[in-house]
């Protein structure tokens, strides 16, 4: 008989290092890449999870984001084009034990896999999704992706895409994500601390990356991320704390008398009339994906959702633990003699 | 072959009218029942109807009283198509025997019409001469018309020749069931089982298992539980009583082996297969499934055990029920999923990731017509070039094939083992006519079922040019070829999967040209040298004058064709595949023994096809694609042709 790994231990893991999580492979992205940075704040935050490389797995679909597991120093699955969720749902299903993560872009993500997103969200599966939002397909040389603004100039759309680019958030929310965030390549700390956060969530957990494509869509969100932009663009979100941003925090979110969000000066409104996050409130968090209508206008990053729920394998788990309870363990023969029968002798 | 006349229900055909029938002196009635050898049935009516209920109750009685049997149940795509047209007909033939047989049957000696649409519909399959019964309530000029009778046949004079008993089921039901209370309309919905009870009685079926089995069912709606039971009881009793009928007749039990049977269908065999084989390998099973006709129920019924650690995802589609399966494969358990001709096409990408990972997976497929979603709820077997080459690049995998309901069990089990031991995905091949049909199985000792030994990976396999241990993934046992299944959790193994290509032993990413053709010959010599027993050659291997080989569901018709065309004198070989690839390895001496090769199929000859190809044999294909079986009497003219060319 096969013998599982003993997941019942729980000691605390062995202590760890960046090294530790790097596989020995090298890593193959464009110089510059914002991937490359995404890896780093991953590999950094490892150790101080406290969680076993062995028992955790990084799954893939394909795209340049879809590298990522073979650079890690654990379990990896490089599937296919958009797939990673549906694998990751089996594996998270069959193995509630592991940490597992999947990292695809946004084609990977919102194109071809689409509908794979959607519903590992609303089953609540225990992964962490972290997906790299570069606004451009990377792998296959710069066509334009499902997040790209209308009007992309690229080489299948030489006179402007046409298309209504997703809005990732907005898209994670309505499925009905349990957990979603967004961060950008630009800011270690901030990605480390998000991450952070989704690996605590226990179901699952969307996170957008900011990620710029040196190559094909350069500068992409530059007007919101670079070091000099960043305090005046970049609106950070803290549960149970007014919604502020600017060098000085002069500036914050309201809602308007006719229902809506917008962005006000502090002191024309007073510091009691700014909202105020909740990271538990779903359609304030539905009206924060909407405030932006791209990377050049003031963008909330940090937790949009979190809320606890039903985790797809306990439920799983429970209703086969109820079954057990109910009728015992399973007997073969006893299934097999359980319609009407009869006997010759 | 027709029956012998004196063996024919309600020989020699005589017409009655009607059921005020009193004048006992025009029939002899004696109450003894009449023996005879087999006879085939077939119910139809309406899809709301209830006939594969009623002709299901009818098998499992009949299987009880030991006969032998097969089914075949037939039944529209849409749910509910317009009510009393002959586009909405469900029908359900069930052969029984008291000796061996093979098949649900030529033509069938008795049709049971519930309205004029199914006798519209089915008569044509009815033998010369046969008896029908109709509910006479349901003739009327509406229902008519809808069937498209311009006059009524059951006064036209176009049923002569055959014998016509014409019953009111609707108003008998509606009577006995007035007593309870039931409203007339709902009722009516009980006439089924008063079809069921009247054929029960004309063919001596005990009632208590269905009266049991009512209970069951309907025990918790006790005003539907009452009204169906008496029904039943109406219809028996009418039999019994209304002196329309002769005498019953009786089917009396097969010659079995010793043992305790069930009467199963090929869905649940397969189910139940996989169930075993969980645990003939002490692994958790993990379906990842879409509902599809006709692979649902495969689902529905994994889905019940879930005391025996099953898993079961109704993925959002087929594309996802692959992949979920795939990474549950990947995290150590029996992955499956299940799907038909459509889903198969769905799924061909992700069997490729697996045929890449080598990893073990169990892909079935209920054939059905083709292609698109052509005949859904009708048998085929033309997915089998898909099944052989329907993926991308060189990339062969086993394909094991049902060949009757019971022997799905044993597939399933089969088809686990060659997963789990070869690390490779597996196709399995059954269709509609073996998912939904039934025969007795005589069930197996669970202590006698062979055991799929299984290992993880635990340790290293390897060193570093510094010394180190590490691990391989791609390090192949020797025999088998397989790679090592190194399962996440284990300490000290963690390594990196995936489509890209892999370089040899160490699995890291290669696009070394040399490398990439080594891994491809690797993948196909590990799929050729899977251990596959040899085919055995049925009747007349030394001397034949013609080979008859199939694959799959055809096994019965091929079999029930062998023996006439042999009981007439003839030397005819018979083998059957169970294999599809690799083949067994003698196959290719035993089609060249062969003066002549004669291959049915349920498609346009592609086991023919491949035979050719693979051992330069002159297969000639005998090819059925019209969504039915084929007869054993289309297959015996086929083969007495072949022989006589």
């Amino acid at each position: 008989m096969p013998e599982f790994p003993d997941t019942a231990d729980t000691a605390v893991a062995p202590p760890t290092t960046r090294k530790d999580w790097a596989s020995d492979q090298e890593v193959r992205w464009c110089p510059g890449c914002g991937d490359y940075s995404i890896l780093a704040a991953v590999q950094l935050l490892m150790p101080e999870l406290n969680v076993r490389r062995e028992r955790t797995v990084f799954v893939s679909g394909i795209g340049c984001a879809a590298r990522f597991p073979y650079y890690m120093n654990t379990y990896g699955l490089h599937g296919i084009h958009g797939r990673a969720p549906a694998i990751a749902t089996g594996l998270a299903m069959a193995r509630p034990d592991l940490d597992v993560w999947v990292v695809g872009g946004d084609g990977d993500m919102l194109s071809i896999g689409g509908n794979h997103l959607i519903h590992a969200l609303r089953r609540n599966v225990n992964i962490k999704i972290l997906m790299f939002n570069n606004q451009i397909y990377g792998l296959t040389k710069g066509q334009y992706s499902p997040t790209s603004e209308i009007g992309k100039v690229t080489k299948s759309t030489p006179f402007g895409s046409l298309d209504t680019p997703f809005n990732p958030i907005s898209v994670a929310l309505g499925a009905e994500a349990t957990f979603v965030a967004r961060t950008h390549d630009m800011d270690r700390h901030h990605m480390m601390e998000t991450f952070r956060r989704a690996h605590e969530h226990h179901g699952a957990a969307f996170v957008e990356i900011y990620q710029n494509c040196n190559v094909f869509n350069d500068g992409a969100f530059e007007a919101i991320t670079s070091k000099a932009n960043r305090d005046h663009m970049l609106i950070p979100l803290v549960h149970g704390e007014p919604i502020r941003f600017g060098p000085d925090r002069e500036k914050g979110v309201v809602i308007g008398g006719d229902g809506r969000m917008h962005i006000v000066e502090v002191a024309d409104v007073g510091e009691d009339a700014i909202l105020v996050h909740d990271e538990t409130n779903q359609g304030l968090a539905f009206q924060l994906s909407r405030l932006a209508h791209g990377p050049h206008e003031p963008t909330p990053i940090g937790v949009f959702r979190a809320v606890q729920a039903v985790e797809y394998a306990d439920a799983t788990d429970g209703q086969l633990a109820t079954a057990r309870q109910q009728k015992g363990p399973g007997d073969l023969a006893a299934l097999l003699h359980s319609g009407a029968t009869w006997t010759v002798s | 072959m027709a029956l012998a006349p004196d063996q024919r229900v309600g020989w020699p055909p005589r017409r009655n009218k009607g059921v005020l029938v009193t004048d006992t002196a025009e029939h002899t009635r004696t109450d003894a029942p009449t023996e005879i050898d087999r006879v085939i049935i077939r119910f139809a009516g309406d899809s709301g109807d209830g006939m594969q209920l009623t002709g299901d109750r009818f098998t499992n009685a009949s299987a009880l009283l030991g006969n032998d049997l097969a089914t075949l149940p037939e039944f529209p795509a849409e749910i509910r198509a317009p009510a009393g047209t002959v586009a909405g007909v469900s029908a359900f033939q069930v052969h029984i025997s008291d000796h061996d047989i093979t098949t649900p049957g030529d033509a069938p000696n008795v049709l049971v019409a519930m309205n004029p649409a199914a006798l519209r519909s089915e008569l044509p399959k009815l033998e010369p001469g046969g008896t029908i019964i109709v509910n006479v309530d349901t003739f009327d000029e509406r229902s008519l018309a809808k069937a498209g009778y311009e006059d009524n046949p059951l006064t036209d004079g176009s049923l002569k020749g055959y014998t016509v008993y014409e019953v009111p089921m609707t108003s008998l039901t509606r009577q006995a069931c007035e007593p309870l209370g039931v409203k007339p309309r709902d009722a009516e919905r009980s006439k089924n089982f008063f079809a069921l009870g009247l054929v029960s009685w004309m063919y001596t079926r005990p009632e208590q298992p269905t009266l049991d089995w009512i209970e069951a069912r309907f025990g918790r709606n006790q005003l539907v539980r009452d009204a169906n039971i008496a029904a039943f009881k109406a219809g028996h009793a009418f039999g019994e009583t209304a002196e329309l009928f002769d005498h019953p007749y009786i089917v009396k039990p097969a010659h079995q082996e010793p043992g305790t049977y069930t009467n199963i269908n090929g869905n649940t065999a397969l189910a139940w297969g996989l169930v075993a084989a969980g645990q003939l390998a002490g692994l958790p099973v993990f379906l990842g499934s879409y509902p599809i006709t006709p692979a649902s129920d495969i689902l529905h019924e994994l889905s019940k055990h879930k005391n025996f650690g099953i898993r079961t995802l109704q993925a959002e589609d087929e594309i996802a029920g692959i992949g979920a399966a795939l990474g549950a494969a990947y995290g150590g358990h029996l992955g499956v999923t299940t799907t038909s001709g459509p889903g198969l096409a769905l799924k061909s990408e992700t069997i490729g990731l697996a045929i890449s990972l080598e990893l073990p997976l169990i892909i079935i497929d209920i054939q059905r017509g083709g292609p698109s979603t052509g005949l859904p709820t009708k048998t085929e077997q033309a997915d089998l070039l898909m099944a052989m080459y329907g993926h991308h690049g060189e990339s062969p995998l086993p394909i094991v094939a049902a060949y009757s309901p019971s022997h799905c069990f044993t597939a399933a089990i089969e088809a686990a083992r060659i997963a789990i031991t070869y690390r490779t995905p597996v196709i399995l091949l059954s269709d509609g006519y073996l998912a939904n049909g039934a025969e007795p199985w005589r069930l197996p000792e669970v202590e006698s079922l062979p055991a799929i030994p299984v290992e993880f990976a635990t340790e290293p396999n390897g060193t570093d040019d510094d010394g180190n241990p590490v691990f391989w993934p791609y390090l192949r046992d020797e025999r088998t070829l397989a790679r090592p299944w190194a399962i996440p959790g284990t300490p000290g193994l963690m390594h990196r999967i995936g489509g890209i290509e892999k370089a040899d032993i160490t699995g890291n990413i290669s696009y070394e040209p040399a490398n990439h053709e080594r891994m491809v010959r690797l993948r196909a010599a590990k799929v050729a040298g899977i251990d596959v027993p040899d085919v055995e050659v049925m009747h007349d291997a030394d001397d034949p004058e013609v080979l008859v080989i199939g694959w799959g569901s055809t096994w019965g018709a091929i079999s029930g064709a062998v023996d006439r065309v042999r009981a007439r004198g003839h030397r005819v070989a018979q083998v059957h595949l169970t294999h599809l690839n690799p083949f067994p390895s003698n196959l290719g001496d035993v089609l060249r023994r062969a003066p002549r090769v004669l291959c049915p199929e349920m498609n346009l000859g592609q086991l023919a096809k491949l035979l050719r190809a693979e051992y330069l044999v002159d297969v000639r294909p005998v090819s059925k694609v019209q969504g039915v079986p084929f007869t054993a009497g289309e297959l015996e003219t086929a083969i007495l042709e072949a022989i006589d060319a």
